[in-house]
């Protein structure tokens, strides 16, 4: 029997460890990790809440949020790698022109 | 059942269905050798005891001597990571592989497997899905063009392929309704007129079956699309730097995943275990593991054959055979399968 | 007390996994400490009962997407990452920030939520119980989703195709 409120700050502290990588790591591709791990940690209180509440429907929604994760993904990487060919760089300090 | 026994029997049948397994793996090894040798009119091992039947034995004992290697240039974390990411996904599937009936021992009641899990095909998914990995960081921690070229390809071909397989077992999931391997095949009990079975195959899954039997080919890596390890063009592919045990323990997964490849396409599409029952009780026990088993072996002699037949596909042809032809033939298998058993219902 | 400790195993396996994330310069190990957070994870929805999505999760997440992610990496030939005047501020000021928020969320939750425990498998995310959700009372939700991932499907190959190098004759003509 583990309290919901655990749960919360498992959630709670993945999402701020996500948060962090956000904004101290350099590398693009270490950024979106950084952006999926706040994903799964806001997953995590979305199953955590559907058995408190005892709604199916939370469940779903991490369904949803998967799907919008693979298709963020798939645009994303192909958006990095564009700009790797144009930059050869992906730290993102250097990719800080609109134009090429 | 008190937790006690319950541990131990887990325990025994672990060690049972792990010695089953790896010995199976040795002797697929041996009949491949054995079989493509006599395909290519030679002999194959015949040295080492009758019909070289211990050359399994001596190829251990040669790995386990054999000096291993470390190229100085690699990553060495992931380097030795990798052939035991490989091999321990490959071996943990077959957990919720049921091989029989439930069955008495003494005044226990067990499964034929060791759990029984009501979501275990995808189970049995989800840890195949991650046996990419082993391949993946092969190629990228040996920092040498063959090996990242081999893991790149492989990558690549394993998440294609992986669609249309995943595609071509919902029609059989339709059927049965259940994602549990045991109830999947008590579905398939029974005949028609008492001569054809009522087999998943014969219940108008051919064409899953079809899609299913060319994804598994291309998942494990396996002639024809044995692109990642292709020796003409990249030597030996994902593990050309490893020697010794690192590569004995890449072919066991292999040759461990054909096995569970061939275990679930006898589970899902030809019956199982079921097959006709005769003579005297403890026969009728036995059977459905021998009808098990005799169906497994048909699957990796059929692979074997293929090997031994077919050329390798060029890589553009090997994208196109899986997007263009397998993956638009899944679906079609999956529309129609689910409008028929939504017609009928 | 076996779910407890399950949950603190498999809970501090992902917080540390999740440390690791940020504490390593190549992307390569950052990618597989996100695999083992996500694999934990799955194990925690085994916990709540949620079987399917622990299944899906293992299956989607670290078995497809993160493959993507790897396969960029390796793809690209990323190495590590250089530290930068941008990134020093970062750790200077976002992980005291993000160390003082947590706690203050988390004590709170703690302290002032008044919410009863959940029971092992409480509520059985089993196929058939999610499937009639899915396909029934979020259809309209589950269409749009596939059409979102259609368009993604599209996006990612006009963004990755190179685009082909055209004589110019070709542009003449075109």
């Amino acid at each position: 029997m583990v309290p919901l409120p655990y749960y919360l700050v498992l959630s709670g502290i993945l999402f701020g460890c996500g948060v962090t990588g956000f904004l101290i790591k350099r590398n693009v591709i270490a950024i979106f990790m950084s952006i999926e791990l706040m994903l799964n940690g806001v997953n995590l209180s979305f199953v955590a809440f559907a058995a408190h509440w005892r709604a199916l429907s939370g469940q779903v929604f991490v369904f949803f949020v998967m799907v919008v994760a693979a298709a963020e993904a798939a645009v994303g990487l192909a958006i990095i790698i564009a700009v790797y060919r144009t930059r050869e760089t992906l730290n993102v300090d250097q990719v800080n022109l609109l134009k090429l | 059942m008190n937790i006690g026994l319950f541990i131990l029997v887990s325990v025994i049948k672990t060690i049972i269905a792990l010695f089953v397994l790896l010995t199976a793996v040795a002797y697929t090894v041996w009949l491949e050798r054995k079989v493509v040798g006599h395909i290519q009119n030679r002999w194959g091992p015949s040295y080492v005891g009758p019909f070289g039947l211990l050359q399994p034995l001596a190829d251990g004992v040669k790995f386990i001597f054999k000096e291993d290697l470390t190229p100085p240039h690699v990553y060495k974390p992931l380097y030795i990571a990798a052939p035991m990411i490989s091999l321990v996904f490959a071996l943990t599937s077959i957990a919720v592989i049921p091989i029989g009936n439930w069955i008495w021992i003494g005044q226990l009641n067990t499964p034929l497997e060791i759990t029984d899990v009501n979501i275990g095909l995808l189970l049995i998914l989800a840890i195949t899905s991650m046996g990419v990995y082993g391949v993946a960081l092969a190629g990228w921690s040996s920092n040498s063009k063959y090996s990242l070229l081999g893991g790149l390809r492989a990558s690549a071909q394993m998440v294609s392929y992986e669609i249309s397989l995943g595609l071509s077992l919902v029609g059989v999931l339709i059927l049965s309704g259940s994602f549990s391997l045991r109830q999947i095949v008590q579905a398939q009990a029974g005949s028609w007129h008492h001569i054809i079975p009522h087999w998943n195959i014969f219940r108008g899954q051919i064409v899953g079956f079809f899609v299913y039997l060319m994804a598994a080919y291309a998942e494990t890596n396996r002639v024809p699309f044995d692109l990642p390890e292709a020796e003409t063009e990249l030597v030996a592919g994902y593990h050309t730097e490893y020697s010794a045990m690192k590569f004995a323990m890449f072919f066991m997964a292999e040759y461990a995943n054909m096995i569970t490849v061939s275990c679930l396409a006898t589970l899902l599409f030809l019956g199982g275990w079921m097959g006709p029952l005769f003579g005297p009780a403890i026969v009728q026990e036995i059977l459905p593991v021998v009808w098990f088993g005799l169906k497994v072996f048909c699957f990796i002699f059929l692979y074997i054959w293929v090997r031994g037949t077919l050329p390798r596909f060029r890589y553009d042809q090997l994208m196109d055979f899986g997007w263009k032809f397998l993956f638009p033939l899944a679906v079609a298998n999956l529309v129609i399968t689910g409008l028929v058993v939504a017609f009928r219902s | 007390m076996i779910h407890w400790v399950l949950f603190l195993v498999f809970g501090a396996i992902s917080v540390a996994g999740a440390v690791n994330l940020l504490a390593q310069r190549h992307p390569i190990n950052s990618a597989l400490s996100l695999i083992a957070v996500l694999a934990s994870l799955a194990v925690e929805y085994l916990l709540l009962g949620a079987e399917f999505v622990a299944a899906v999760q293992v299956i989607v997440y670290a078995g497809a997407i993160m493959v993507l992610f790897v396969f960029t990496i390796m793809l690209l030939n990323a190495g590590e990452e250089e530290r930068t005047r941008g990134s020093r501020v970062a750790i200077v000021f976002g992980i005291p920030g993000m160390l003082i928020a947590s706690i203050l969320i988390a004590w709170i939750l703690v302290r002032y939520s008044d919410t009863g425990a959940v029971r092992v498998g409480a509520l059985a995310g089993t196929p058939t119980a999610i499937a009639p959700l899915l396909f029934h009372d979020f259809l309209l939700p589950f269409e749009v989703t596939s059409v979102l991932i259609l368009i993604a499907i599209m996006g990612a190959v006009v963004l990755a195709s190179r685009e082909p190098a055209r004589t110019s004759a070709e542009r003449g003509q075109g």
